[in-house]
Parts: C-alpha cells; structure tokens; sequence
C-alpha cells in the first residue's frame, strides 16, 4: 500500500504549498486557501493510510525509516536527513494534520475578509511541513530543524496582523522567550553529540548506559528547558497568553493543539534519558505541577476569552509535563491527555473564534452572555468540549486527566500524595473557571454593547467545529478501550514498573469526579446565580488582581531579566560611546589635529621648504656624526 | 699643507650657498646661490681628482658643469616667463601651492 | 706623498677667506647685480683653485661657461627684470632667518668636522701621474672612451634644454602688433606733441628726446635751425632757454 519512501509527501505537501502560496504571490489570492487546505488534507490521507499500513503490521515491525539524504558529514560524524515513522510518531501525524486540515476548513470562512488570506495559509502550511519534521525527525537535530519551523511559522501568525504594535510586540516576545528554549535544545543536542558522538534517537538511546549520570541529568535538565520554552511552561510561560494576538484558528491550531504540545513530545521521545536521570525527572514533574495551578490560578480571573482558554492550554500541558514526568507509568498518559486536549482545545478554540465572529471580535466574556440561543451550534460544540476539558465521564478529558491523577498518587511516597493532591486541585480550578468561561459566555444574562448582534457562524466554521467535539466525545472512550493506546505506545517505553496502589483507581475517579462537582458548583453559584457586571469589579482581592496580572510574571521577567539586560545594554553603550568611539574619535581626532599643525609648515614659500631640506640635511649629518662617533 | 683644506673651503662655500638659498627672496640672487653651491661641488671633485690622482672626478666635474649650464637656461627661462605674467622676481610671490 | 709648494699654499690662504667674504657678501648686499659681481669672483677664485690643483681643462671651462657664459646670462635677465621689491633684505616669513642661520651652523660645523674625522686610508697622490699625457688629453681620454654615452646623453640634454628655454621664453602675440605707421600716428595723435618723439632711451642723460626741444650747440646754447619752423609757428616749442648748461634748474621735474 504505502511505503516508507512516501513519508517525505508528509511533509513535502504542506512545505510545496507553503512555498507555492508565497512565491506564485497575488495571483493566487483566489484559489490559495483552497489549495493549501488540499495539501494539509492530502498529508492527511497519507498519514491515515501509513497508520492503517503500520497497524497491519507486527509490532516490532511498526517503525519505518527514510533516508533523504546525508547532510552532514565531518569525520566520523553523519547526520542523514532521515524521517521516522513509529507509534509515538503516527499519533502526532494524525493530530496535526488532522486538526490542522480542520482548522484550515474552519479558517477559509474565518479569514474571509483578510486580504492576506493567502500568506495566512501559506504560512499555516509552512507550519504544518514543520511541525510534521519535528515529529518525523529520525535525530535530535532533524527535530531541531522542525523546532526552529515551528517557532518561526508561530512568529510569522502570531505577528500575522503585525500592523497593530502589540501584535508585533507580541510575536517578539514568544519569539525571544523560545529563543530561550531552543538554547536548552542546542544546548542537549551539544552535550549529547561530545559525550555520546551521535545525536540519533536510537544512538543516544543506545548510549545511555555508557555516559554517567550526571551527563543525562545535564542533557535532560537542557531538554526540560526546550520543552518549557516551547510549551509555555514554568518559568518560560510568559509568551503564551499574548500569543492569542494571532487569528483565533492560529491560536487553535498552535497554540492549543500541536506546537505547544511539541515539549511533551520532546520529554516522552527522550524517555530513555529522563528515566535514567531521576533529578531531571524530578525537575519535570515539578515545572509541571507548577505550571498546571500557575495556568489554572490565571485562568480563573482572566475576561478576554482567549487568554482565559490559553491560560487553561498551560495548565492542561502542565499535566501532560506531569504524565511525561512520572517516568515508564506516565508516558502513555500524558500522550493521550495530549491528544485529547489537541481535540477539546482545538473545538473550544474554535468556538471562541466562532463567538467572536458574531460579537464583532469582541473577546471580552464579560460583554458576552446569553449567546445559548443565538448561537445555538456553537454553544453545543463548545459544552462537549467544555465537559471534556472539565473531566465529565465519558468524555476525552475524563478518561485521560483521570490517568493522570491515578498515576501521580501512585508513583509513591511524599512525592506522590502532593503530586496528586496538585493535580486534584488543578481539576477543581479547572472545573470552575471552565464553568466560569461556559456561563459568562453562553448561559448567563446578554451584556452585550449596542450594535452588537450576534449571529451563528456559517458552515465552513461550524463543521470542524462538529468534527472536533465528536472527537472531544468520543477519544477518551476509543483510547482506552482496551488498553489500546498505551499497549501501542508500550513498545517505545522501558515496561512499567509494578506498584503498589496506594489509592485504588475507583477512588481516584470518585475524587476527580468529587473536584469536578466542586468546581463547578462554585463557579454556578458565583457566576450563574448571580449577576455579572459588564465592567470587571475593580475592589477584588489581592489574590484576584494578581492573577489578573499573570500572577506578575512579566514583571518578574522584567525585574529579573528586562531590566538587567537593559542595564547591561546602557552599559555596554557607554563603553561603545566612551572607550571604542573615544578611541575611533580620538585617532580621527589626532589625526585632523596633527593635520592641522603640520599644515603650517606646508606655507606654500619655496624657501620654506629650502629651510626644511636643510634642516633634514642637517639631521641626516647629525645621524652620520652620531654613528661614525 | 694639506689638499683637505680645499675641501673645508667647498663646505663653507656650500653652507653660505644653502643659506642664501633660503634668506634670499629675488629669485636671480637665489638661483645664483644655487650655482655657488654647485660650484662647491665642483671644488671637492678636483679635490678628490686631485688627492686620488684620477681624472674621473674632473670628467664628472665637467659633466655637472654642463648640467649646472643647462639648469641655468632653463631656470631662467622660467624667471622671465613668471616675472612676465606676474611682473615679479621674488619667489614668495609664486606661493600658489599653498591655495 | 702629496706635496703642496708654498706659492700654492700662500695662494690658498690669500684667495680662500677672499672667496669665502665674496660668497657671504652675496648674501648681505642689496642689489642682485652686487651679488652677481661677488659670485662672478667666487667663480674666478675657484677656477684658480682648480688650475692650481692640476685640473687645468676644467680651469678655463669654469671661467668660460660660468664667468663668461652663465653669468652674462644671469646678467641679461637682471637687466631684463630690473631693480625689484624682492631685493629688500627684510625677512617676511617669520623666524626662517634665524631658523636657515642655525641650520646652517649646525650644518657647516657638522660636515666640517666629519671631513677632519674622515680618514681617505691611503695618502694623497696628486695628479703628476694623471696628467702626464696632458690633462686636456687626459679628459679627453676618458670623455670619448668610458663616458662617451653620458657625454652624448648630456648633449641631447643641453639642446634639449636650449629648446625648453625658447619655449618657456617665447611669448606668443594674442593680437596684431602695430606696424610703425601706426605708432607713429598714435603718437601725433595725442593732445601733446612733447613726447612725438618717445622717451629717451635707456642710459641717456637727457629729459627729452623730442622734435620740439632744440639741440645744444657746443657752447651750450640752442640751435634755432634744430626745430621745425612748422613747430615754432604752431608754439610748440619748448623754450630753450632752460637748456642750457649754465642756467641748468635742478629742480626741474622730468616730464613723462
């Protein structure tokens, strides 16, 4: 059926229509959007019909190669530009182009109006080919070259409306802070190749037991960094929310589903590293943990609807980081949370995006309320991802956050009461400012501004929408039936150590189902029950105001890094200024000045210049008399 | 006495050329130190003929004779050209190098 | 061993502080012309020297081209130029005096210490040997057999010279020179008839050169025949009486 030869199409469709968009430029403005969605479509039909090929096979048989071509090639050292297909692989394959065909389906009506249209999805596509490198990368750094992809197509859609500053700033900074990570990823990638002399999965994998412990802490703490850096987690989160500047379908699409998610994808691909390096392993669970109260405590006071969903995708991705982080038991897990979440944040993405296309881009909730009715599509696509999110049996969320928080009570000891109380309280929170989001958008009193009226978006929105709240339903179930997605990821993972169940998963079901209830009781009784101002209460708690303000992390970054730099910077422009221009003026200066003064004796007089050739007569006797002395 | 004598006679003869060269503004009296300084040349090659029992210093001595007679022609051509557009001698005047 | 005879000797300390006064008057005095006189001695003295030193050829070359030859030359074009401004003695470049004086010390005293330090490593030989076949011969000798080509080469420079000489020289004419007619008409054309005549020429004593003064007879008086009657009936006569000898007015002004 299809070969391992094929898999290049994988990313060489989206990459051709990528290129195509942006060289063949305005004459296709018409017909662009149409085809660029057929390229990401056509990835994934090539990607379904690998999986269909890869589960007719057995399972040792189930990774395919591609070699392309050598790149690099110094001495001893080769890298192949070399794609690779296994079980971790295909799930993202399918993840992002699936989601990615849907938003681009979704985005031809949402983008409608734009006159860049086209390097809108050019740009979608470029992200596509890259994304799909970064997950088909048979090596560190062919993953790093999707890496640097992603970050630069997430720049490019980010700033997409860079006509607004903000806009622009904003893609900056994500831009900057990625930076950062990606000095964590070359920094492993360095460590790995001067210790182990490859950079290959399977070589590194191989080389595991021969470097110390102390290297793999080292290379996994770089790895923790990159991922951090990429999925917006503790202490390199700071990006995420003003992320939402991009188009809604980006923030979908990137900042919901897949690139954000690539962190996790980094952990889980170097499983075999982190398992043999306890601190690093450590350290991830708990940038996790941080991270999924940080997000949730923000999502909780946050108005503008995209940062409220955005500050929910970093805490979701905190419990991923704490699945990645829970060694062997927690792998699989946080894959599929991963791939739950891909479909409910997408659907609910595109949700926002669809109430903001009738409330005139309106993101505030607090103008929103009442749109149950108006919107009658939207709000039911949105509510199966909400109780997906919020963990309600049967939906995707319940099955996989459940695993989750069963896996972390169990991983034993001290470490595994707290780790699992963290998770527990992040489904509370999550459950209320979900609820919070769903009743100041659908279900509360309108608040809406004059001339605002709302209407149900048209069918090239609501379809994908559709497709991705069956998904949102319905994941959970097939992901777990039977075991099937952990025993097909089971072969890439060191076998599951066996425990001792501290809590019996009935009961952990009983609690999360527990969380959920409280949550969503306490937001019901704040925000259904009782009216909400259109204006947003200025005389709220401390606490409030602090996680209004991103629970001051920007200041943070300015106090400890912005304003350093910039002290550095002013610094260092002295020194240019004082000693580097000094000196540059100083000998233009002297220069001019001996200039000035040797000009004199140049009077134009014959006889002055006589009188300089005697006195230059007069110096060369001198030296004669001298040395003949 | 000694032949060396004539060379300190060419010395100071030079000297007091070189310094006319420079004190002197008519641009006559300056060429005419010019060829006193010449002339101390002169003076030291019969010298060194003289002492070394050569004739080359006498041939050469003649050779810068011609030389110093060609250079005068020439010079004073230049005089008469400049002081005929510029109704002057003195070399300060010709100081256009300095613009 | 160079042995110099005493009439050379007395010679030498006779004429060389002579030479040595006439160069530094060159410096001192005013006139170009003084100067010229001074440096035509120099010259003489030193072609002196050099027939006392055996160079008997270049002796008389010296006092024939440069006494004769380069200093009429030198003479020729101060009588061209004339007596000018640039003949003062006052400095106009500041400090320069002082700075070619010290220099100049500094210089003399160098180079004349250096000849007493040099040492030649063999003793003096006169030219007794060189010029046994003749000293003319001798030259000649060498000129037409080792120096035959720097002899031709400094042949094509002197006509080379010759010739940049007429060209610097040569001034060519921007419009057509007047042809004596037309001077001539000019000159009768003015309002006043006192300088038909033009002015007396260069190293006469007179303050006119003009048809309307009368010429002295012998005894100092006027010659009424010397003047057109032409004239005398016009009144264009100058009266004659102030011409003559005896009753010359010195503070008569010349007429331009």
């Amino acid at each position: 059926m299809v070969t391992a030869s094929s898999l290049v199409y994988l990313i060489g469709l989206p990459l051709f229509g990528a290129a195509f968009l942006l060289l063949i430029g305005r004459k296709a403005d018409k017909w662009g959007h149409i085809f660029a969605t057929a390229m990401s479509a056509g990835s994934f039909i090539l990607g379904l019909l690998h999986f269909f090929e890869m589960s007719s096979r057995a399972t040792e048989d189930r990774a395919i190669t591609q070699t392309l071509f050598t790149w690099i090639e110094v001495g001893s050292f080769k890298v192949d530009a070399a794609l690779l297909l296994d079980q971790l692989s295909i799930c993202f394959v399918l993840l992002i182009s699936g989601v990615g065909t849907l938003i681009h389906i979704y985005s031809i009506s949402y983008m409608a109006h734009d006159e860049n249209r086209r390097r809108f999805f050019a740009y979608l596509n470029l992200f596509i080919a890259a994304m799909l490198l970064l997950v088909l990368g048979n090596s560190y750094l062919n993953l790093y070259v999707g890496w640097e992809g992603v970050g630069l197509a997430s720049y490019l859609l980010i700033g997409f409306w860079n006509k607004k500053p903000a806009y622009a700033t904003a893609s900056k900074k994500a831009f900057v802070m990625n930076r950062i990570g990606d000095m964590g990823l070359s920094f492993a990638i360095m460590i790995a190749f001067a210790t182990m002399g490859t950079v290959l999965f399977e070589g590194v994998k191989e080389s595991v037991d021969r470097v110390g412990t102390p290297t793999l802490t080292a290379i996994g703490i770089m790895l923790l960094i990159a991922a951090t850096g990429k999925s917006a987690q503790f202490p390199l989160q700071a990006w995420l929310g003003d992320a939402m500047a991009g188009p809604t379908p980006v923030s979908a699409l990137i900042h919901a589903a897949t690139m954000v998610t690539a962190g996790v994808y980094l952990i889980v691909r170097s499983n075999f590293i982190f398992d043999a390096a306890p601190t690093a392993q450590l350290l991830v669970v708990i940038v996790g943990a941080i991270t999924l109260i940080f997000g949730a405590i923000i999502g909780m006071a946050k108005d503008d609807i995209k940062k409220a969903l955005a500050a929910s995708t970093m805490s979701q991705i905190g419990y991923m980081i704490v699945g990645a982080g829970l060694g062997p038991a927690g792998y699989a897990f946080a894959i599929m949370h991963l791939l739950t979440h891909g479909f409910f944040k997408a659907g609910m993405f595109l949700g926002a995006g669809s109430v903001m296309h009738g409330m005139n881009d309106e993101v505030n909730m607090r103008k929103y309320g009442g749109l149950r009715k108006v919107m009658p599509i939207t709000f039911v696509t949105f509510g199966l991802g909400y109780l997906a999110i919020i963990g309600v049996p049967p939906f995707a969320g319940f099955y996989s956050k459940d695993e989750i928080i069963a896996t972390a009570f169990n991983s034993g000891g001290a470490q595994g009461i707290i780790l699992g109380s963290v998770t527990l309280l992040g489904a509370v929170i999550t459950a209320f400012y979900m609820t919070r989001v769903m009743v100041l958008t659908f279900t509360s009193k309108a608040r809406w501004d004059e001339g605002v009226h709302p209407h149900e978006s048209p069918v090239l929105m609501w379809l994908p929408m559709a497709i991705l709240a069956i998904g949102s339903v319905t994941a959970g179930y097939l992901f777990t039936q039977g075991d099937a997605l952990v025993s097909w990821l089971a072969p890439l993972f060191a076998k599951k150590e066996e425990y001792d169940e501290l809590m019996p998963h009935s009961v952990v079901t009983v609690l999360a189902i527990t969380a959920v209830i409280i949550g969503v009781t306490a937001a019901l009784m704040k925000y259904q029950f009782k009216s909400v101002d259109a204006i947003a209460p200025s005389d709220v708690s401390l606490a409030t105001r602090l996680a209004r303000n991103d629970l001051g992390q920007d200041l943070f970054n300015e106090a400890i890094f912005m304003r350093p730099g910039q002290a550095l910077t002013q610094g260092l422009v002295i020194v240019d200024e004082k000693v580097i221009d000094g000196a540059v003026h100083g000998i233009g200066s002297m220069a001019v000045g001996s200039g000035a003064t040797l000009r004199r004796t140049q009077s134009g007089y014959v006889r002055s210049y006589a009188a300089l050739i005697l006195v230059g007569a007069l110096v060369l006797l001198a030296a004669i008399w001298v040395v003949t002395q | 006495m000694d032949p060396y004598n004539y060379l300190y006679l060419a010395a100071l003869l030079f000297t007091i050329g070189a310094v006319g060269v420079v004190v002197r503004r008519n641009a006559i009296v300056v060429f005419m130190c010019i060829e006193l300084m010449l002339n101390a040349g002169n003076l030291t090659l019969v010298t060194f003929s003289r002492i070394n029992g050569d004739l080359n210093g006498q041939v050469v001595a003649f050779f810068t004779m011609v030389v110093a007679a060609c250079e005068v022609v020439v010079g004073l051509a230049i005089i008469v050209a400049i002081y005929r557009s510029r109704r002057s001698a003195s070399i300060d005047d010709a100081s256009l190098l300095k613009r | 061993m160079l042995e110099i005879a005493t009439p050379e000797t007395v010679m030498f300390w006779a004429l060389a502080p002579l030479s040595v006064l006439a160069a530094l008057g060159m410096l001192v005095v005013k006139k170009a012309v003084h100067s010229a006189i001074l440096l035509a001695f120099v010259m003489v003295t030193l072609a002196i020297f050099y027939i006392a030193q055996g160079a008997i050829f270049l002796g008389v070359v010296q006092i024939v081209v440069y006494t004769g030859a380069v200093m009429m030359l030198f003479l020729f074009i101060l009588m061209l130029v004339g007596v000018d401004a640039s003949d003062s003695l006052i400095e106009t470049i500041k400090g320069l005096r002082w700075i070619a004086i010290t220099a100049a010390l500094g210089f003399g005293g160098l180079i004349i210490t250096l000849i007493a330090r040099a040492t030649l490593g063999r003793t003096p030989v006169g030219l007794e040997f060189a010029n046994s076949g003749g000293n003319v011969e001798g030259i000649a000798m060498l000129l037409f057999s080792d120096y035959v080509l720097p002899f031709e080469v400094i042949s094509a420079l002197l006509i080379t010279a010759a010739l940049g000489a007429m060209v610097l020289a040569h001034h060519q004419r921007t419009n057509r020179r007047p042809s004596q007619r037309e001077q001539a008409i000019a000159r009768f054309r003015t309002g006043s008839l006192s300088d038909a005549a033009g002015l007396p020429g260069p190293g006469v004593y007179a303050l006119h050169n003009a048809v309307d003064v009368p010429a002295l007879l012998p005894d100092g008086t006027p010659a009424p025949t010397s003047i057109s009657a032409t004239l005398k009936a016009r009144g264009d006569v100058i009266e004659s009486a102030q011409f003559q000898l005896d009753v010359v007015d010195p503070t008569v002004k010349e007429e331009k």
